[in-house]
């Protein structure tokens, strides 16, 4: 189990008060100027040797990507927009993060901004985030009343912070249609390139990163790049938010290594699985966009991007997932495919045609009505829409619907087999819509 | 895709405008945005016209936001539907947000539905007496304190179909209702309180500075050392060399979950001791007598390798023509059909007459 003192999240479950002064005391606005007297290219080097890959999913590594940004300005403003925009179904740590340890975020936009030339930065934060918006609001507060950010702050480095509210839309959680939301227009994603390094918000450069990314950025600096580091596995270090739900007896938040194993994280943290180990069915271990794992493939798999990903599954937000055998495995899917139809935002077609087939398809699969060559049918049907659109959304929709053909086949199979043994008025639909 | 419609005429206002004090805060929410770039502030307007509105969006209120930004109407409508948490249509004083996603199903959202399907009706339908209406939603980011619902601005979380009607019963009498987990957790720690986080050095400031001593000890270090730079190698070299010890994928998979334990880089494959591609490998791969080359020419680096028409020129060839295309079976002969007695003589003629055709 991780140490205390390797924390990052010190505050994670609001016992203390998120307020400047507390927050000072548990190390947020340590040396700051310190830091920044470094210099850019010392800030971008140390991330980039701690290994830090992002925390919104895709694990794309931060430094690398802050190391993009073009090292002078053209005459445009850099800009840096972090993606507050937490949508992906069991995630729930940046919510954390934004409500008791606000501090520690507006201090990494802060070195972000200033290691990517940016002085303005936006957090975009979800629209049902009410609570949190005015929690991280009076946090940047309290850092203008301080001067620690604003046009004349005591860092020396002109830095302005705001604080953007969305309005309930997954699809914003996606870099480019995040920034097409926040320039007013509706959240549909962009083709890329021009990447947003280059032409991004308001077509000037800019950056965009996840909340957990940014606010691990001041203790890593601190601490050392050999720090973070040194925990977890190579090319999969530091520390993680996990947030873990479903049939667990205690389900939490935690920071925890990367690379602990499953079956640890629910012992130590969660109180163990519900009705004992041999109850566990699967695991979505990464958010609902990434393939389910079944049981015994899990149970003593490190948590971490490699290990995941050679399982056919990914680590995503770290947002596990854990399903007991009493769930209906087939309609827990089919559920999924119903969220992505809903907040497929309609541009690219085999997305907006192909995710509510898919859960059509899936629904009827639920109850058994259907035939079984269907199932093939919707296996190669998700692999039309796998890479065939603008954003990610698509393979997202696509991978859990395969990771059940995978794995749960012959569930699919028995439903179908129960509901064919029975007499039934309607013939068996067949899926040519 | 949701499909969102505005409300019926019937009940959409007469007119919208925004108080005096909404208006100033729209102002001071435009002055976020960069000069020009005021269209920004789109959708917190849209929210504050929705508050003030009694928690739904009206036709007018669009409009007014539009006239307020300078925008046409249009972009402000498409805004207004694409996003699902603005309300086209008139919701109770109390708007319950039910997260039905994965996390929560698992952890008994369904028994919630059941119970406000049974006291209020089908979604989106207000209750008689104006207090409730409810909807089933996505994931609204509260997975650890599953079932949760959202009522107005609040999250209420860890709930029962008990509590929840509980909850309703206050809300509806205007008794104070605690704000949300339901079960005395103070946000997403473990039920029964964390076994982390419980050093108590890590909040009295005694480690504030600590680190410093890191720099601080670089620094003393720094003029012993003489810094010698490292020995410059091939970087093609050191890539195959790294490559053999350490896989690293050609190219981030951007998370992508795929079954692949090696990696398919170049120089991964040096590494393993595969033959680099070729020149004449590169000829023999392509088809013989045909020139890849766009435009009819080849490009310098094909001449020499291709067998295509345009190096045969280039050679003093004869231009592709009558002479050459005797080589290959002509298009227009037809193939000799199967030996038919009778029938032999005949097709004989027509071989012979079909090059005269020409």
């Amino acid at each position: 189990m991780l140490a205390d003192q390797d924390r990052i999240f010190t505050n994670l479950y609001g016992l203390h008060s998120p307020g400047l002064d507390v927050a000072k005391k548990r190390g947020a606005w340590d040396g700051t100027k310190f830091l920044l007297e470094q210099g850019r290219d010392w800030i971008i080097e140390e991330m980039k040797a701690s290994g830090l890959r992002g925390r919104g999913g895709a694990g794309f590594p931060t430094g690398l990507k802050w190391s993009f940004m073009p090292k002078k300005s053209d005459g445009r403003p850099h800009y840096l927009v972090v993606n507050a925009d937490e949508s992906e179904p069991g995630t729930c740590k940046d919510r954390e993060i934004m409500r008791h340890d606000p501090h520690l975020l507006i201090e990494g936009c802060m070195l972000a901004c200033f290691a990517m030339g940016a002085h303005a930065c936006y957090v975009y934060i979800r629209g049902e985030y009410v609570a949190e918006k005015h929690a991280l609001q009076k946090a940047v507060d309290e850092a203008y009343e301080a001067r620690l950010v604003g046009p004349n702050n005591v860092h020396d480095y002109p830095f302005d912070i705001y604080v953007h509210h969305g309005a309930g839309a997954y699809i914003c959680g996606e870099e480019t249609a995040l920034i097409e939301s926040l320039e007013g227009k509706k959240g549909m994603p962009r083709l890329k390139p021009p990447f947003p390094a280059n032409m991004g918000l308001y077509g000037c450069p800019t950056t965009v990163n996840n909340v957990e990314s940014i606010a691990v950025a001041g203790t890593i600096l601190r601490r050392g790049a050999a720090w973070f580091a040194g925990l977890g596995g190579k090319n999969n270090t530091g520390t993680k938010l996990f947030c873990i739900s479903g049939h667990v007896n205690t389900p939490c938040n935690v920071e925890e290594e990367l690379g602990i194993t499953f079956r640890e994280l629910i012992d130590k943290h969660c109180g163990g699985m519900r009705g004992g180990w041999d109850n566990l069915l699967c695991s979505i271990p990464g958010g609902s966009s990434v393939p389910l794992v079944p049981a015994e493939q899990i149970i003593d798999a490190k948590m971490d991007f490699d290990t995941l990903r050679n399982l056919g599954s990914g680590l995503g937000t770290a947002a596990v997932i854990v399903l007991d055998k009493s769930t209906d495995i087939v309609g827990a899917i089919a559920r999924i495919s119903y969220f992505y139809k809903h907040e497929s935002c309609g541009q690219c077609t085999p997305c907006r045609e192909g995710t509510g087939w898919m859960w059509r398809v899936l629904t009827r699969m639920a109850e058994g009505r259907a035939q079984k060559r269907e199932i093939d049918m919707l296996f190669e049907v998700t692999k039309q829409i796998e890479g065939h659109t603008i954003c990610a959304l698509g393979d997202a929709a696509a991978w859990p619907i395969q990771g059940l053909i995978r794995h749960f086949r012959p569930e699919i199979e028995k439903r179908i087999d129960r509901y064919s043994a029975n007499p039934h008025s309607d013939p068996v639909p067949m899926a040519a819509e | 895709m949701a499909n969102r419609r505005l409300a019926p005429a019937s009940e959409q206002p007469e007119s919208f405008a925004f108080t005096q004090e909404n208006a100033e805060w729209a102002k001071h929410q435009i002055a976020k945005y960069p000069e020009g770039r005021q269209a920004s502030a789109v959708i917190p307007l849209l929210w504050k016209a929705q508050e003030q509105n009694g928690g739904w969006l009206p036709q007018k209120a669009i409009e007014a936001v539009a006239a307020e930004l300078g925008m046409p109407k249009i972009r402000v409508l498409e805004v207004a539907t694409f996003y699902t948490m603005f309300a086209l249509e008139p919701v109770g004083r109390f708007w319950i947000q039910l997260c039905g996603t994965v996390p929560c199903d698992s952890c008994g959202a369904r028994e919630l539905k059941g119970m406000l399907e049974k006291r209020l009706g089908p979604p989106g339908h207000v209750s008689a007496d104006g207090n409730f209406s409810w909807l089933e939603v996505e994931c609204l980011g509260a997975c650890c304190n599953a079932p949760m619902v959202q009522i107005n601005q609040d999250y209420y979380e860890d709930l029962t179909p008990e509590s929840l009607s509980q909850l309703m019963d206050d809300l509806a009498a205007g008794r104070p209702v605690k704000i949300g987990s339901q079960t005395g957790r103070t946000s997403s720690e473990p039920q029964g309180g964390a076994n982390t986080l419980t050093d108590e050095t890590l909040f009295d400031g005694s480690r504030v500075g600590a680190w410093r001593k890191r720099f601080e000890q670089a620094k003393e270090g720094e003029g012993a050392e003489a810094t010698t730079p490292p020995a410059k190698t091939g970087e093609a070299e050191s890539a195959t060399q790294q490559a053999a010890t350490a896989p690293r994928p050609a190219k981030p998979d951007a998370g992508r979950p795929v079954e692949r334990t090696a990696s398919d880089a170049p120089a991964q494959r040096a590494a393993d001791g595969e033959e680099p591609v070729k020149p004449e490998d590169r000829a023999d791969a392509a088809e013989r007598g045909q020139s890849i080359a766009k435009h009819g020419s080849a490009r310098p680096g094909d001449a020499d390798a291709l067998d295509s028409p345009a190096k045969r020129v280039a050679e003093g060839e004869p231009a592709a023509g009558e002479e050459s295309r005797q080589e290959l079976p002509g298009r227009d002969i037809p193939p000799p059909p199967p030996e038919a007695t009778g029938a032999s003589e005949a097709v004989e003629e027509k071989l012979d007459s079909a090059p005269e055709k020409k």
